[in-house]
């Protein structure tokens, strides 16, 4: 765990010390680093709060999240993450944690779907409740294999589909997935970006998340991940829990599958 | 727990035998549906029109960026007819207006999150992918290292035309290559590109000093 940290750091703090150097505040950045390496990660604190938001009577009906069926049975959480997306026999939709969790949200506790969207990332000075919840619930998937073999008919479209979304070249830059995470040990100005086609690069991209991100200061999900790099690709700004997000997620685990969470991460 | 078993089982027997609501469709154009109506509905008309796809953006996606030999011909050939002059004539500027464009990374971003206020700078963006001047550290790897281009491959004619080529549309010479087409888009205007050109290839830019 340590020197899982202390790695990630290091190659954090590189990748900041040089795109400091052009904005002049590198040993701003360096301190942090220091600081946070001996406070640990700061989304630990927020797997607690999440922790509280799963077991708290809350919404209308007042009952907690504790029998949310993740997958592996209501209340189950240890490894359900790491199976995630998945297809769901009572909605009939390939669902990810972040979409499971507010249908759990609406369906058990009764609240409404745009009240729980509405702060799905934090922002600063606005918590996101479901932040906090998606990183305890990834944490319950610590330490586990990823495990989406993608069988069920509607799972294996889903991988199909987004496995035709990752190739998929548009916009006024060219750009797809592919251009950035098509290749083996490239990076984008000092940012490493992987190749996400193998089981090694899908492992190292998707096994971290949740993720505390130091350059923003928040803990992001993997849809705040994937929704940021449309953005990156210069696309209108996808819908929160799209079917596009959760078939990219989807061909992404199953490519990831064998590989071992270490979740939360901390990255750049 | 017998009742999401059967349904599976039923699901899965249904799709099978072709009767799934999505069999009929062939899978790209599932996906394509799946791709446009992942967007919010309150992005502009005129942003959704960024995910229309030219002849090469269409050819590239379904050949996962490796077309056969003929369809790369064939995007080569039409990228290269696309490619238009300065009026002047001129394909070589100066190398300090490109040293700045190459360096900025900003421009075109769109969305509700974190879009680039209107009039934001657009920039070449070129460090995101290559080496150029000795002074930037904070350049990636997508593309090769251009450190020394002109140095290396020198400043006559041809050289100055073919870079103007590249920039203005780089799938003129490398069919679906990762490299956008800053002409094409109008992303960069012609006189841009000329700037470009000189920062790559005049023996006074950085990018051809120690
Ligand atoms: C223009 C560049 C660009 C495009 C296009 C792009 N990304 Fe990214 N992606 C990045 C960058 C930069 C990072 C973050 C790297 C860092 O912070 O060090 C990233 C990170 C990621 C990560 C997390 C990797 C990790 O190790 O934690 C995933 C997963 C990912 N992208 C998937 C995608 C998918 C899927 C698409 C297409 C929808 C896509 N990206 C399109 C640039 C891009
Ligand atoms: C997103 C990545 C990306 C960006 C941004 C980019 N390039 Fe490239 N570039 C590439 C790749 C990949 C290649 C190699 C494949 C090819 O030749 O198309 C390349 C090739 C080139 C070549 C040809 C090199 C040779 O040896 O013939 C030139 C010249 C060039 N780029 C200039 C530029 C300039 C100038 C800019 C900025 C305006 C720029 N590039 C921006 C990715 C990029």
């Amino acid at each position: 765990m340590h020197a899982r940290l202390h790695a990630v750091v290091a190659a954090a703090a590189f990748g900041l010390a040089g795109a400091a150097l052009a904005e002049g505040s590198t040993m701003d950045e360096i301190a942090r680093y220091r600081e946070m390496l001996a406070e640990g990660n700061p989304a630990e604190l927020l797997e607690a709060k999440g922790e509280e938001l799963w077991k708290k009577p809350r919404g209308p009906n007042k009952v907690s999240l504790e029998q949310c069926d993740l997958g592996l049975g209501p209340g189950a959480l240890d490894g359900a993450y790491a199976r995630l997306p998945r297809y769901f026999a009572d909605t009939r939709k390939v669902m990810d944690a972040e979409s499971r969790v507010v249908h759990c949200m609406v369906t058990l506790q009764g609240f409404r779907e745009e009240d729980v969207t509405r702060n799905w990332y934090s922002k600063p000075g606005q918590e996101s409740d479901i932040e906090a919840l998606v990183t305890y619930i990834g944490g319950r998937s610590n330490g586990a294999k990823i495990d989406v073999p993608a069988r069920h008919p509607e799972e294996a479209r889903m991988a199909k589909i987004g496995e035709y979304i990752f190739y998929r070249r548009s916009g006024p830059q060219d750009f797809s997935c592919a251009i950035c995470h098509g290749q083996e040990g490239k990076r984008i100005r000092l940012q490493e970006l992987g190749k996400l086609t193998t089981q090694a690069g899908a492992g190292a991209a998707m096994g971290n998340w949740p993720s505390y991100r130091v350059s923003q200061g928040a803990v992001w999900t993997m849809q705040r991940r994937l929704i940021d790099c449309m953005r990156q690709a210069r696309w209108p700004e996808p819908k929160y829990l799209a079917d596009s997000i959760v078939a990219l997620e989807v061909f992404l685990q199953k490519t990831a599958s064998g590989t071992v969470m270490q979740t939360p991460g901390i990255k750049r | 727990m017998k009742q999401p078993l059967i349904a599976s089982v039923l699901a899965a027997l249904l799709a099978l035998a072709g009767f799934g609501s999505h069999a009929a469709e062939p899978i790209a154009a599932q996906a394509e549906q799946v791709f446009r109506s992942g967007f919010r509905a309150d992005n502009p008309k005129y942003w959704m029109t960024r995910l229309d796809q030219d002849e090469a953006m269409r050819l590239c996606s379904q050949h996962k960026d490796s077309p056969p030999p003929k369809v790369r011909a064939q995007i080569e050939k039409a990228q290269q007819a696309t490619i238009r002059y300065p009026v002047d004539g001129k394909l070589i500027g100066d190398w300090k207006e490109g040293e700045k464009l190459a360096a900025v990374g900003t421009g075109g971003h769109i969305g509700f999150i974190q879009p680039d206020p209107p009039g934001r700078l657009r920039g070449g963006n070129c460090y995101a992918c290559h080496q150029l001047a000795p002074k930037e550290v904070a350049f990636g790897t997508i593309g090769p290292s251009l450190r020394h281009f002109g140095k290396l491959r020198g400043s006559g004619d041809d050289v100055i035309k073919y870079v103007y080529d590249k920039v203005y549309n780089s799938n003129a010479f490398t069919a679906c290559s990762n490299m956008p087409r800053f002409g094409l888009h109008n992303w960069l205007t012609p006189e841009q590109i000329t700037h470009l050109v000189a920062f790559l290839v005049d023996p006074a830019s950085p990018v051809n000093q120690d």
